[in-house]
């Protein structure tokens, strides 16, 4: 196939960023998206002009570090028949003749470190203010001293499953990151090890996300839309409900 | 058949002193005597202790955030050490043993099938083709169970049963069920885990993380480990860093096949530095090449991917019995017409053979002209040009038609899935193809007992090690040792050694600081001055193509021999010819990429000789001399029952053999039998 690709290039941080064409030859079905962006590096690079900066890793869906927007949609979502990463989209999605636009998360808590790459450091930041279950290592009862349902132990790993990758910051209009923090809040709050700091751990975690400069969610489901991991918009829900519960509570920093 | 025919021959008996240089033995110094069981608990107990109140003066380095490296660092601080963390993705949480999609191993007898710490030592040892060490094979089967423990209270959403107890699968290389899993995710979620338990100790300041950062040289000062040198991926500053200890858990080196499950920024930097700065390397020949991987769709392949050992617990592996068969839908070949070759030549374990031997009857069904799938072209070892179809069948139809499409789905529904996105075969209707790809590397830096290289106040944890799984991993296993390192191994064992600090101040003064820094320095100058005409990539992969022909699942004398040659070639092309744009003092993916290449090509070197000096075949090692009548490995115990450490002697001068003899008190050395 033939594609024409319109890359956001932008130097660094201060600088000022522009959108640049580049054509592309032979690409096949097979390639995934990212296998395509190496194919262009590569003629840059022949060319001694700057390859694109990208981050990626894994490139099986798992790592979370991939994460561009294209033709409008994180990760490609609405190129894809199914929930995706950006390393996990193929090309099969495209067409001959295609112009597809590339572009790099944009969010006031994710700014642009080199062309498509940002710094997502931000969502760090909210697992260290209680995104955790507080137990020292070797201070662990038998695994079996405490049986979990598995109906809740499900919903728990359903919502475990968040890479972290930032597509739903990425979609949403106002920039919130409460789905990830709801992904956070609902994998702990539904096992029995992650009760007796429940009600500290939301109110530290979704002030750190407003501190972070984090939009506000109004309901929206973009973000879930767009989840490669398909976490559902209920888990928003759940931390709600859960806030204001802890709201009544004494322990932990209020929001 | 093209393997198992051949004659076996016997290994010629004086090795190639044109390669390296023999020098003495070395041995473990650290394990006490007595019986296996009593080991570790006397160790702990003779180890030096750190009083609490002086644990944070010491500063301990850790690079990795992993299984390995993120617990340790998580585990150290919650001691109450200084430690410095680094990792050279955006967050700890994208280490690469996120992808690991199986299970971990421990032996806690949940389901009442005679598993136990001994059975779980024994499954390893012999899975591992006799080539590890006992002492610290028996630890890991020992602590295995307070991982399960560990991970569950941290909230690790490990499967469970309707009763709310975990629930176990088999995995390859054993008869027990002991395989704790989360769904197709087990590493993500045990990273995820430590790395929670990382980000908290990131809040209580007891750890001090630095993203973005790799790891370029290493510090040595007065004989003791004393700090690093990163390179800050962001800005490009070069900058050394100092502690009392350093522990690398920088992972395994398979991405020098270019082409593996490794993610794309795995490299041997940080081990290879350490090397040249006096750390052996052991065993580097022992790589594990996965047997159910999806097969390569062409040359624009960056990478990859693992289908989960799990699934051949339900799936049968095979391929048509007739050539001609090859090319048909599978769905229309008649029962009769297939070859399950697994269930066939290994009755008792059938399609949960070990890796290394799933992997080669692979390989040799294709050789016999059995494969599936589309045509590749290749060149053999003779130089010459075939066609050859290079995959397998993994099917699933049996399964489905007895547990039904629903079982089928909440057991592998992500890993199907993964399937179908990146073939665009639907997993459910139509086996899927498989193919052996590159995956662990069991070799790596020599370690004691107490995981210390041979650099001392230098630690080694989980795959950058080369300690427990001898010359083949069994499944679920990789999880187990780098966890079983990071929180209850190393935390145990460091002491002992920071116990003498704090040692005396160190900083870019320093003599042999102000040297590494000044020749991280000089590398980057160096590489960025070629502004050669061949990409850093086109180099990679010329490199792995050579290291996957000669030195991937069957190795022969020629062929090691020839593929030395190729790779010094290549090195010498790659400095003279590489071309990596951009300058230092930015962001810059080629030039991270053209240091991790330059190491890979020097590594290969010592991979081959490795291999060429190791004349039998073990576990993944596969030497085509050296097999037994119906083409099984053959080990020659008498002669290389030790463990190969090498050290470096200096650029361009033969690297020094040093034998660890291998001595098997408890476990009886045996032929391995799967049959």
């Amino acid at each position: 196939m033939k594609i024409t690709l319109k890359v956001w290039r932008q130097a660094r941080n201060s600088a000022d960023g522009a959108m640049v064409a580049y054509e592309l030859d032979n690409v096949s079905a097979e390639m995934s998206f990212l296998e395509m962006l190496d194919m262009l590096n590569e003629q840059l690079t022949g060319e001694k002009k700057e390859p694109v900066a990208f981050d990626h890793d894994c490139r099986e869906g798992i790592c979370g570090m991939c994460g561009v927007v294209i033709n409008g949609s994180p990760h490609g979502r609405y190129e894809s028949p199914v929930a995706t990463t950006t390393c996990q989209l193929h090309m099969r999605n495209f067409h001959d003749g295609d112009v597809i636009e590339v572009e790099p998360w944009r969010a006031g808590a994710f700014p642009v470190i080199k062309d498509l790459v940002v710094d997502r450091s931000a969502f760090d930041k909210i697992i260290q203010s209680g995104g955790y279950i507080s137990v020292n290592t070797g201070s662990a009862p038998d695994a079996h001293s405490t049986p979990a349902p598995k109906r809740q132990a499900d919903k728990a790993f359903d919502a475990a499953t968040c890479i972290g990758c930032g597509a739903c910051v990425a979609a949403c209009p106002n920039g919130s990151g409460m789905l990830f923090t709801s992904a956070k809040i609902t994998h702990l709050a539904n096992l029995p090890q992650g009760q007796p700091e429940r009600h500290l751990r939301i109110k530290a975690m979704v002030a750190t996300h407003d501190d972070l400069g984090f939009g506000g969610c109004q309901n929206i489901g973009e973000c879930a839309s767009v989840c490669p991991k398909q976490i559902p918009l209920e888990s928003i829900a759940q931390l709600n409900r859960d806030l204001i519960a802890s709201l009544f509570r004494g322990d932990g920093k209020t929001a | 058949m093209a393997v198992t025919n051949k004659k076996t021959t016997e290994p010629e008996v004086a090795p190639d002193s044109t390669y390296f240089t023999p020098g003495e033995d070395i041995h473990d110094t650290k394990a006490p005597a007595g019986p296996i069981e009593k080991k570790w608990p006397q160790r702990q107990f003779t180890a030096k202790l750190v009083n609490p109140a002086n644990r944070r003066k010491l500063t301990v380095i850790i690079v990795g955030t992993g299984l390995a490296g993120g617990a340790a660092a998580a585990t150290l601080g919650e001691a109450g050490y200084h430690v410095l963390n680094f990792c050279y993705q955006d967050s700890p949480r994208r280490a690469h043993s996120i992808a690991a999609q199986g299970g971990i191993n421990a032996a806690k007898n949940y389901r009442n099938d005679n598993d136990s710490v001994y059975r779980l030592f024994y499954d390893t040892v012999k899975g591992g083709d006799y080539r590890a060490r006992e002492t610290n094979v028996y630890r890991l089967a020992e602590v295995s169970g307070n991982i399960i423990d560990q991970c569950v209270a941290q909230g690790v959403p490990f499967a469970r049963e309707y009763g709310g107890l975990l629930d176990t699968r088999s995995f390859g290389g054993v008869q027990v069920q002991r395989t704790f899993y989360a769904r197709g995710q087990t590493g993500q979620q045990l990273l995820i885990g430590a790395y929670q338990a990382l980000e908290r100790q990131i809040n209580a300041g007891t750890v001090e993380m630095h993203n973005r950062h790799e790891m370029v040289e290493l510090i040595v000062h007065d004989g003791r480990a004393r700090g690093i040198v990163t390179r800050d991926m962001v800005t490009g500053q070069i900058e050394a860093w100092y502690a009392d200890a350093v522990v690398l858990a920088t992972g395994g080196y398979g991405n020098v096949f270019f082409l593996s499950t490794n993610a794309m920024g795995c490299n041997v930097t940080a081990t290879w530095r350490a090397h040249r700065k006096g750390a052996y390397f052991a065993n580097p020949c022992f790589t594990q090449i996965h047997p159910t991987c999806i097969p390569v769709h062409g040359d624009t392949q960056s990478k990859l991917t693992l289908m989960s050992e799990s699934l051949r617990n339900d799936g049968r592996i095979w391929v048509p019995k007739k050539a001609e068969d090859c090319t048909k839908d599978p769905r229309q070949i008649a029962e009769a017409d297939r070859d399950y070759y697994l269930e066939r030549i290994y009755p008792a374990f059938g399609n949960l053979v070990p890796r290394d031997i799933a992997s080669r009857q692979a390989k040799n069904m294709c050789d016999e002209g059995r494969g599936v799938g589309p045509l590749v072209t290749e060149v053999t070892q003779d130089g010459k040009s075939q066609q050859r179809r290079r995959g397998v069948y993994l099917d699933f139809s049996d399964a489905i038609q007895r547990l039904g499409r629903k079982a089928v789905e909440a057991k592998y529904g992500n890993l199907f899935d993964m399937y179908q996105q990146i073939t665009g075969e639907n997993p459910y209707e139509t086996p899927m193809r498989i193919y052996p790809a590159v995956h662990y590397t069991m070799g790596g830096l020599w370690v004691d007992y107490d995981l210390e290289s041979s650099i001392p106040g230098l630690y080694v944890c989980g795959e950058a090690n080369f300690s427990d799984h001898g010359a083949n991993r069994l499944g679920a296993s990789a999880l187990m040792q780098g966890l079983a390192d990071g929180y209850f191994v190393l935390p145990n064992t460091i002491n002992d050694y920071l116990a003498g600090g704090p040692f005396e101040k160190v900083d870019d003064s320093t003599a042999e600081a102000a040297e590494a820094l000044a020749s991280a320095k000089g590398r980057v100058d160096k590489l960025l001055a070629v502004q050669g005409s061949r990409s850093v990539d086109s180099f990679h992969k010329a490199l792995g193509a050579i290291m996957w022909e000669y030195c991937g699942m069957e190795r022969t004398e020629d062929g090691l021999k020839g593929a030395i040659d190729k790779i010094r070639a290549l090195r010498e092309e790659f400095w003279r010819d590489v071309n990596v744009t951009g300058v230092n003092e930015d962001f810059n993916q080629a030039l991270e990429r053209a240091g991790r290449v330059a190491d890979f090509m020097e590594l290969a070197e010592l991979m081959c000789i490795d291999a060429l000096n190791r004349r039998e075949s073990c576990g993944g090692h596969f030497r085509r001399e050296s097999q037994t009548e119906d083409g099984e490995a053959l080990r020659h115990d008498d002669e290389y029952a030790y463990v190969a450490a090498w050290e470096y002697a200096g650029d361009g001068v033969k690297p020094v053999l040093h034998k660890e003899p291998l001595e098997y008190e408890f476990i009886e050395l045996k032929q391995r039998s799967y049959k």
